[in-house]
C-alpha cells in the first residue's frame, strides 16, 4: 500500500482524540433527541455558547476553560429547563411538535448564531491553557495535550452520565419515559418533570462541549452549523439513546474524518459527516447498536 | 376562483406592479422588489413541502445554489464556448450558447428538481425529522463540493458580467428590469403551481400526509410518490429562483451563497404568514422582504437577521398558523361561523 | 371449499424483546363474519397493523385474494381491497369531517380517474357514508369537535369509504350506547350482505356473539382458539384469559 505507519498511526491516533471530543458534542443530544424525542438543531448553538462563555471568563480571570464550564453547569442546566418549559407549553402539550417544534428550535439557533455575531463580531476567539501548546509523543505516534484533555474529560463525562441514567432513580425514569410515559405516571412520576430535568442536563453537557471545543480550536459563530450534521449522524448511528453507541460512532466518525483531512485534505472534512448521515439514514436507521 | 383565472389574475397584477415600478423611474426599486420577488418564489416553493405536507426542509439555500451555479458553469461555458464545447456533439450545441435567462432557468430547475428528487428518495421513507436533517446536511456537502470545484471559482468567487439591456418586443429594457420581469413571472407561476395544488386531489393528499400519515396511507395515499413530487417541485422553484442571481448580483461566492438569509427566511416567511395556503408566503415574503430592505439600510444587516429569527420563534410559539390563521380567528371570533 | 381471502400463515411480531405475536394462522373466507376477541394486550391490534402494512412482521406471510401481501406497502393494500378503522381515531384534523372521507374516494376508489375531482358526486357519497354512522349533522365540522364517540364513527366511515373487500373494524363500538351499537351492526351486517367480508374486533361480547359467524382468540400474542362462538366462548383456556385463575 505504500502509506507510511506513522501517518497512518497518526491519522488514527488524531481521530480517536477527536472522536472523544466528538462523543461529549453528541451525548446531548443522545439525551435530547435519541432518548426524549425532542429535535432540538439549536444544540450546537448551546456549544458555541458555551465555547464563548467558557473564552469570556477565560480572558477575564484566567480561570481553566474546563473549570469555567463546570462552574457554568447549572446556569446551562436551567437554561435547558426554561427552554423545555416553553416547548412543552407550545408544542408537546399540542401535539404539534412535527413542524413547529423543529421550527422553533431552528429560529433558537439563528437567533443564537446571529446574537454572538452582534455581541462578539466574526473573528476567531481563542483560550489560553497550560496544555494548549505541548505535545506528548509516545514512538513516532503525536498526542497534542489540546486533544487529549478534552478527549479524556469528555469520556469521564459521559461515563458519569451513563452512570447516572444506569443507577440513580432521576436516570432510569429518564430511561423509562423514553419507552413508556404511562406506566411512569402509574409510577407517581410526573414524566414532565423528569423531561424538564434531562433536558436541562442535556443543555449542561452543552456547557463542557463547548469549553473542549474551544480548546481544540479556535471559535467563532458560525462553527456551529458544521456539528448539526454530525451530532445527528453519531447519534443515529450509534443507536439513538445509546450512549455508549454514541461513543463508538463517535470514534468512528472521528477516525474516517481524520483520515480524509490527512489523505485529501481538510477542506472535505465537513461532507465526511454529513455523507456519513446520509448514509446511514438510506441504509440502517436503526444505528449501529440497534433500537 | 378557477385556477386560471388565479393565474391571469396573478400576472395581471404583475403587470401593473412592472409598470408603477417603470413609472417611477428608480432602478433601486427594481433591485429591492427583485429580492423580494425572490423571496416570495423561495417562501412558496418551501411551504408546498413543509407547510402542505409538514416536512421541513431547512436546506433551501443549497437548492438556491444549485441554480445560480449551473447558471455560473453553463455562463462560463457560454462565454468559452470554443473551449469547453469542442468534438462533434460540443459544435452541435456551440451555437446555443450563451443562453439566455429563462433558458437558464428552466435548466437549473430541471437540475434542482432531480436533485431533489434523489435526496428525497433516499430520506423520506423515514421520518420528517431525518429529512430536516438530511436537508441541513446537503447543504454544507453542496457547499463542500462547491468551494472544491475550481470551475466555478470555487471559494474565492467568480465573477458574472451582465449585460447592458435587452431589446425586448421593441422595449429598451434595462437589465435589472429584465432580471425583474422574470423574476415576477416565476413568482406568478409559483404561486399559481402552490393555489393549483391546493385544490386539488394532491392538495388533498398532501394535508393527509401533514396530519397524519400512517392513516393516510391506510386511506390508501401512497404518501411516498407524493412527498417526491413535492420535493421535486419545491427543489424546482427553489433552483430556479437562485438561476438569475448571479446575473443580479455580478459576484458569486459560497459563504454569501449558502449563507444564512436563505435558510431562515424561507422558513421564516411562510410560517409567519401562514402555513396553510398559497397567501402565507405571500404575505410572508413581501411583509419580511420589505421589512428587511428597509433595515438593512437603516439598521444592520445582523440586526435585521436577529428580528428575523425573534420574529419566527414569537410566531411559532404564539401565533401557529401564522398571519392568516389571526386574521382567520378574528374574522371567526366577530361571528362569522 | 372457496379459497380463503385473507390467509395469514405463521405471523410473528417482536418488538425489541416483546413478543407481541408469535405463530398467528388465521384464514378468513370471502363473505364471512369473523370477531377476534382477547384481553387488552393480547396483539390484536399489532396483527391488524401487519395485516394492513403499518407494520413490518418479521415472520410469516399474508396472502389476500391469492396475492402475497408481504413488503407491500399500506396504500397498496387498502387499493387491493383491504381496509381498516383504527382503535385510537386518528382522523386528519385540519380536514372538515367530510373531507376526511373525501380522501379514500380520491385515492382508492377513484384513484384510476384523470378527473382530479368532481366536486359534487363526491359531495355526495361523503354525505350518504356519514349519515351512514350518523355524522352528517357534523358534515362541515372539524374532526376537533367531535367527541370521542362520534371520532370512532368518523373512523369507520372512513375504512368504509375505500369500499374494501375485507373491513376490518378495530374497537369501532367502544363507549357507544345500546341503540347505537344495534345501528352499527345493523350497518355492519347490510355490508356484509352486499358480500363484502368483516373482521370485528370487540370487548362488547354481546355484539361480537351476536355478529360473528366464526370467533379467534388471541391471548399474550397466540391464537388459542378458533371456531363457532358458543364452542369458543366455552373454552376453558378462553375463560380462563378473561376470568383469571
Amino acid at each position: 500500500m505504500g502509506i507510511p505507519l506513522d501517518l497512518l498511526s497518526n491519522a488514527i491516533v488524531a481521530g480517536l482524540l477527536l472522536g472523544g471530543f466528538y462523543a461529549a458534542v453528541t451525548v446531548g443530544i443522545s439525551i435530547s433527541f435519541g432518548m426524549l424525542d425532542i429535535v432540538n438543531i439549536a444544540h450546537p448553538a448551546f456549544i458555541i455558547l458555551g465555547s464563548y462563555v467558557a473564552y469570556i471568563i477565560n480572558a477575564t480571570t484566567g480561570a481553566d476553560p474546563i473549570a469555567a464550564a463546570v462552574v457554568m453547569l447549572p446556569v446551562f442546566y436551567f437554561l435547558g429547563t426554561g427552554i423545555y418549559q416553553v416547548y412543552y407549553a407550545a408544542f408537546e402539550r399540542r401535539g404539534q411538535e412535527a413542524l413547529r417544534g423543529l421550527a422553533f428550535f431552528f429560529g433558537l439557533l439563528f437567533i443564537t448564531e446571529v446574537g454572538l455575531i452582534l455581541a462578539f463580531g466574526v473573528d476567531y476567539r481563542y483560550v489560553e491553557a497550560r496544555y494548549i501548546g505541548p505535545t506528548w509523543r509516545l514512538g513516532f505516534v503525536d498526542l497534542p495535550l489540546r486533544m487529549l484533555v478534552p478527549c479524556i474529560v469528555s469520556l469521564l463525562m459521559v461515563l458519569g452520565l451513563q452512570l447516572l441514567l444506569a443507577k440513580s432513580f432521576v436516570g432510569r425514569a429518564v430511561q423509562a419515559v423514553a419507552q413508556d410515559q404511562l406506566a411512569l405516571q402509574l409510577l407517581a412520576v410526573d414524566p414532565i418533570r423528569i423531561k424538564r430535568m434531562a433536558f436541562g442536563v442535556s443543555i449542561a453537557t452543552a456547557a463542557l462541549a463547548g469549553a473542549f471545543l474551544i480548546i481544540i480550536q479556535p471559535v467563532e459563530p458560525s462553527v456551529g452549523r458544521e456539528y448539526i450534521g454530525r451530532v445527528f449522524a453519531i447519534c443515529v448511528l450509534g443507536g439513538m439513546g445509546s450512549l455508549p453507541g454514541a461513543v463508538i460512532a463517535a470514534m468512528l466518525l472521528g477516525v474516517v474524518e481524520s483520515f480524509t483531512a490527512t489523505f485529501y485534505g481538510p477542506s472535505w472534512a465537513p461532507a465526511v459527516s454529513f455523507g456519513f448521515l446520509l448514509a446511514t439514514l438510506a441504509v440502517r436507521p436503526a444505528g449501529i447498536l440497534g433500537r | 376562483m378557477r385556477p386560471w383565472k388565479f393565474s391571469l389574475l396573478t400576472l395581471a397584477a404583475g403587470a401593473v406592479v412592472f409598470a408603477l415600478a417603470l413609472a417611477a423611474r428608480s432602478d433601486y426599486l427594481f433591485f429591492a422588489g427583485y429580492v423580494v420577488l425572490q423571496f416570495i418564489v423561495l417562501a412558496t416553493a418551501w411551504n408546498i413541502l413543509g407547510g402542505y405536507c409538514g416536512y421541513v426542509n431547512f436546506g433551501t439555500a443549497a437548492f438556491f445554489a444549485i441554480g445560480t451555479y449551473t447558471t455560473v458553469a453553463l455562463h462560463k461555458i457560454g462565454t468559452n464556448s470554443g473551449r469547453y464545447l469542442s468534438g462533434t456533439a460540443g459544435e452541435l450545441l456551440q451555437p446555443l450558447f450563451p443562453l439566455s435567462v429563462p433558458t437558464l432557468v428552466i435548466l437549473s430547475g430541471v437540475v434542482a428538481g432531480v436533485i431533489g428528487l434523489g435526496m428525497g428518495y433516499l430520506t423520506l421513507r423515514l421520518r420528517g425529522v431525518f429529512f430536516a436533517i438530511a436537508t441541513l446536511a446537503l447543504a454544507v456537502v453542496l457547499q463542500t463540493l462547491v468551494i472544491n470545484w475550481d470551475f466555478v471559482g470555487g471559494s474565492r468567487g467568480a465573477y458574472i458580467i451582465r449585460d447592458e439591456g435587452l431589446a425586448v418586443a421593441g422595449f429598451k429594457l434595462g437589465y435589472i428590469q429584465y432580471l425583474f420581469a422574470i423574476m415576477l413571472l416565476l413568482a406568478a407561476v409559483a404561486l399559481s403551481v402552490a393555489r393549483l395544488i391546493e385544490g386539488s386531489r394532491l392538495g388533498y393528499g398532501f394535508a393527509t400526509i401533514r396530519d397524519d400519515e400512517t392513516a393516510a396511507e391506510a386511506a390508501g395515499v401512497p404518501t411516498l410518490r407524493l412527498k417526491l413530487i413535492a420535493t421535486t417541485i419545491s427543489g424546482a422553484f427553489m433552483g430556479m429562483a437562485g438561476a438569475p442571481y448571479p446575473y443580479y448580483i455580478g459576484y458569486v461566492e459560497p459563504a454569501g451563497t449558502f449563507g444564512l438569509p436563505y435558510a431562515v427566511n424561507s422558513v421564516a416567511m411562510p410560517m409567519i404568514g401562514g402555513t396553510t395556503s398559497w397567501a402565507g408566503p405571500l404575505i410572508g415574503a413581501m411583509l419580511l422582504g420589505s421589512m428587511q430592505q428597509i433595515a438593512t439600510v437603516t439598521i444592520s444587516s445582523a440586526v435585521n437577521l436577529l428580528l428575523v429569527g425573534v420574529l419566527l420563534v414569537v410566531f411559532v410559539v404564539i401565533a401557529p398558523n401564522g398571519i392568516i390563521g389571526l386574521v382567520l380567528d378574528w374574522r371567526r371570533s366577530r361571528g362569522k361561523p | 371449499m372457496t379459497a380463503p381471502l385473507l390467509e395469514v400463515k405463521g405471523l410473528a411480531k417482536r418488538f425489541g424483546g416483546f413478543v407481541a405475536l408469535e405463530g398467528i394462522d388465521l384464514d378468513v373466507a370471502p363473505g364471512e363474519r369473523l370477531g377476534l376477541i382477547g384481553p387488552n394486550g393480547s396483539g390484536k391490534s399489532t396483527l391488524v397493523n401487519c395485516v394492513c402494512g403499518t407494520l413490518y412482521n418479521e415472520m410469516g406471510t399474508v396472502r389476500f385474494a391469492g396475492q402475497a401481501l408481504d413488503g407491500l406497502p399500506a396504500h397498496q393494500r387498502t387499493h387491493m381491497g383491504l381496509a381498516r378503522s383504527f382503535q385510537l381515531p386518528r382522523p386528519f384534523v385540519s380536514l372538515s369531517v367530510a373531507d376526511n372521507l373525501r380522501v379514500p374516494l380520491l385515492y382508492t376508489v377513484r384513484r384510476r380517474s384523470l378527473l382530479i375531482s368532481s366536486p359534487a358526486d363526491l359531495d355526495e357519497r361523503c354525505f350518504e357514508l356519514l349519515q351512514q354512522v350518523g355524522l352528517d349533522g357534523k358534515a362541515r365540522r372539524r374532526p376537533s369537535d367531535l367527541t370521542q364517540v362520534e371520532m370512532r364513527k368518523l373512523e369507520l366511515a372512513r375504512a368504509i369509504a375505500a369500499e374494501p373487500k375485507l373491513l376490518i373494524a378495530d374497537e369501532a363500538m367502544a363507549g357507544l350506547s345500546h341503540s347505537e351499537i344495534e345501528d352499527i351492526i345493523a350497518l355492519l351486517m347490510r355490508l356484509n350482505a352486499q358480500g363484502i367480508t368483516i373482521i370485528l374486533i370487540e370487548h362488547i361480547m354481546r355484539a361480537v356473539m351476536s355478529f360473528s359467524q366464526r370467533l379467534a382468540v388471541l391471548v399474550s400474542g397466540r391464537k388459542v382458539a378458533d371456531g363457532k362462538p358458543e364452542d369458543v366462548v366455552n373454552n376453558p383456556e378462553v375463560v380462563r384469559a378473561y376470568l383469571g385463575q
